[in-house]
């Protein structure tokens, strides 16, 4: 599905990423943890293709395609879903008619008919059960207005409209209360397929007491310093970053 | 992304070509023979040329007005022709006598004149450079005694309500163009709404300047009698030409007691190009009288073309309770220049106004909105609010607000309300991300910005504003 190799990237001639390694198979679930600063958020905009960033070594192998040579919206078409971590509020433009734009663009780019405003609608009714809203939150304006933990979940809805085959969620449970948490992990728990991987970059161990990972790996001054099963979490969450940063600082 | 936005293409000005025609022209230059002769050309009465030369007369005294945000090279009005029509066997009885090329023209331009093919239901008088050269649905108009028509057919049918009326909301010396104007207008748009009567389409005028060198001077005239309803929807284009074109028009409409006037304007005159290279002037007075109780007027206007625009559709709040709105969308690309805003005068008792303004400036466009509001001491209970929101797209291009409010009354309540929002990189990368290209996610975005506007526009209308929209800010950033 996914091949990182040796990816470094960096903002303004600052490295950040400073040789990533990362395989990802379908159906999986890896978890990305570390501290404020270690490149978290990076790899995650690397990934969709933020012009910001600008990736000075390696390479990222998304089925079989060179990732790096495709436009951000290029990646969305072929399956790739970033869940952002402030989503941005576009005034103005219904939640219901900018999210059958993009899933158009998406059915144009597998060569499909686009779909027609009413079965948009019935499509909707489904998906807005994943994370259980009214039909209502459709006729307001993209993220406008919308509380922290309501656009989180609208990055959820957006992810179950969307199908990706690759979901980023970037710090998706960050600013969400118990009752928010739940209904976002329950989302992207109804989205698991054998098909479908995620990548979950997250601070906190809690969201992963949601969303069980096959893998966890943690960050640290850009470079992936442990990789484990789900236990590395919780060995994470018992003993702090220090425990792996400060081990490696004693290493270097 | 900048990159990625600069390199959109810059689609070509599609309304551009230049129709074939013979055309039967005065010389350039502006003196009082040459307003006789247009007179004698348009036959007609007396009173008609004394105006025209009253006009003329003030505006010899008169200069360019210099306050606007906007800069131009001198005009030489001595080097523009003061009138232009495309040379035919008039007068017409019926659209089938219009000239085939004229038609032709019109179809080219998404205007079919032939009422058979005309499924939207809206009648449309269309001007080619100084004359009318066909109205549709006239019949169907004039069996509920609405007069849709030329302004020249106007003063020959219906004298006396255009003597009545004409220059009662802009008088013939309120300033430099409108008095340009008022000497040298060769032709435009009538309209009378009788008492009670409900119009039962949209009623269209679709302005086109073809000849070279020619200002296109139109006024527009339009009656809306006691309990009376219009909708009243404007176009306009021009052809490429390197050099600058002047337009100079005038627009009145009168609402009389519970009359409503809803006009709606999608100018995209010729914009010149990316150099600043030709392109219309686009100089226009519009305004609008609320004379009677609770009358209401309300201008839309999507403004895209154009090398500068200097319009400000006003209303007069005379009637008590009246009402008066402006909805504007304005987009300076290129080097496009816009001075646009608008005037609310009140002066009856509880009268309201609205005022919705976006202004968009992408490319090196300079975009000013200019606006007063003015409350008069007996306008006991007068509200207004204004929004005024500007939108930047790109670092090379500018934004400026100018409200101006006088309130000589202590009952009245106004509120304005301004923002400045540069259209963000990140806005764009997260329409990217879910799929849409720099294109579409500007489309969107903007189409969003300008939600409130386009929420006004009779719905063919909108559905055009918003791809004009889309073609005249492709390659904005840059």
């Amino acid at each position: 599905m996914l091949e990182i190799k040796e990816l470094r990237a960096g903002v303004e001639g600052t490295e950040i990423l400073k040789g990533i390694d990362l395989t990802v198979r379908p159906g999986e679930v890896h978890a990305v943890m570390g501290p404020n600063g270690s490149g978290k958020s990076t790899l995650a905009q690397v990934l969709a293709g933020h012009p910001a960033y600008e990736v000075t070594g390696g390479s990222i192998s998304f089925l079989g395609e060179d990732l790096l040579e495709m436009e951000p919206e290029e990646r969305a078409r072929a399956g790739i879903f970033l869940a952002f971590q402030y989503p941005v509020e576009i005034p103005g433009v219904t939640n219901a008619y900018f999210l059958r734009a993009a899933y158009n663009e998406l059915r144009k780019a597998r060569g499909e008919e686009e779909i027609d405003p009413i079965d948009f609608i019935d499509l909707l009714e489904e998906k807005l059960k994943i994370v259980k809203w009214e039909p209502e939150i459709m006729q307001r304006a993209v993220n406008s207005g919308f509380s922290g933990g309501e656009k989180k979940r609208n990055e959820i809805l957006q992810m179950a409209v969307l199908e990706p085959k690759l979901a980023v969620l970037d710090e998706t449970d960050s600013g969400l209360d118990i009752d928010a948490l739940r209904i976002v992990a329950d989302g992207v728990n109804a989205l698991r397929r054998e098909d479908r991987s995620v990548i979950l970059v997250t601070h906190y161990q809690r969201l992963l007491n949601y969303i069980v990972p096959d893998q966890v790996h943690v960050l640290a001054g850009g470079r992936i310093v442990r990789s484990g099963g789900k236990e590395l979490a919780h060995e994470l969450e018992a003993r702090g970053y220090e425990w792996i940063t400060g081990a490696v600082e004693a290493v270097a | 992304m900048t990159g990625s936005v600069e390199q959109l293409v810059n689609r070509e000005y599609k309304w551009g070509f230049v129709t074939d025609i013979d055309a039967d022209s005065v010389p350039p230059g502006l003196n009082e023979d040459v307003i006789r002769l247009i007179s004698t050309k348009k036959e007609e009465p007396e009173w008609l040329l004394e105006w025209r030369l009253k006009a003329y007369r003030s505006w010899l005294t008169m200069t360019e007005p210099q306050w606007p945000n906007v800069t131009h090279a001198p005009i030489d009005y001595q080097s523009i022709v003061y009138y232009s029509a495309p040379r035919t066997q008039a007068p017409l009885g019926s659209l089938d006598e219009v000239d085939p090329k004229l038609l032709e023209t019109y179809t080219k331009l998404g205007i079919p004149l032939n009422e058979q093919k005309i499924l939207s239901g809206v009648a449309v008088d269309a001007i080619f450079d100084s004359v009318s050269v066909g109205t549709s649905y006239k019949k169907a108009l004039a069996e509920q005694g609405i007069i849709f028509c030329s302004f020249s057919e106007a003063v020959k049918e219906h004298p006396d309500l255009v003597r009545q009326y004409l220059g009662s909301v802009v008088p013939t010396s309120d300033n430099f163009f409108a008095a340009l104007n008022s000497a040298v207008f060769t032709d435009g748009s009538f309209v009378y709404i009788p008492k009670g009567v409900r119009c039962p389409m949209d009623l269209s005028t679709y302005f086109r300047i073809n000849a070279q060198n020619t200002g296109q001077f139109e006024r527009t005239l339009i009656i809306a009698d006691e309990g009376a309803t219009v909708s009243y929807l404007e176009g306009c284009t021009a052809p490429k030409r390197d050099e600058n074109q002047l337009h100079a028009a005038v627009v009145e409409l009168v609402a009389l007691e519970n009359a409503t006037i809803k006009y709606s304007t999608v100018q995209n005159w010729y914009a010149g190009d990316d150099e600043g290279r030709g392109g219309i002037y686009n100089f226009v007075t519009k305004r609008g009288k609320c004379a009677g109780r609770r009358s209401k007027i309300s201008w839309t206007q999507v403004e895209t073309g154009s090398a500068i625009t200097w319009k400000y559709p006003s209303v007069l709040l005379l009637g008590d309770d009246s009402v008066g709105e402006f909805y504007s969308v304005a987009v300076t690309n290129g080097r496009q220049q816009a001075d646009t805003g608008t005037k609310m005068i009140h002066s009856g008792r509880n009268t309201r106004s609205t005022i919705i303004s976006k202004g968009i400036s992408a490319g090196r466009g300079n975009n000013s909105y200019r606006g007063l509001v003015k409350v008069l001491p007996r306008a006991e209970g007068a509200r207004n609010y204004t929004q005024c929101d500007s939108m930047l797209i790109g670092n090379r291009c500018g934004a400026h607000t100018f409200p101006y409010i006088d309130v000589q009354n202590r009952t009245a309540s106004v509120e304005h309300e301004a923002s400045t929002s540069k259209i963000g990189e990140d806005q764009i990368f997260y329409c990217k991300q879910r799929g849409l290209d720099t294109e579409n996610a500007i489309s969107v975005i903007v189409n969003g910005f300008c939600k409130e506007v386009f929420k006004e526009l009779p719905m063919e209308f909108a559905v055009e504003a918003q791809k004009l929209l889309g073609i005249s800010l492709e390659g904005s950033v840059g």
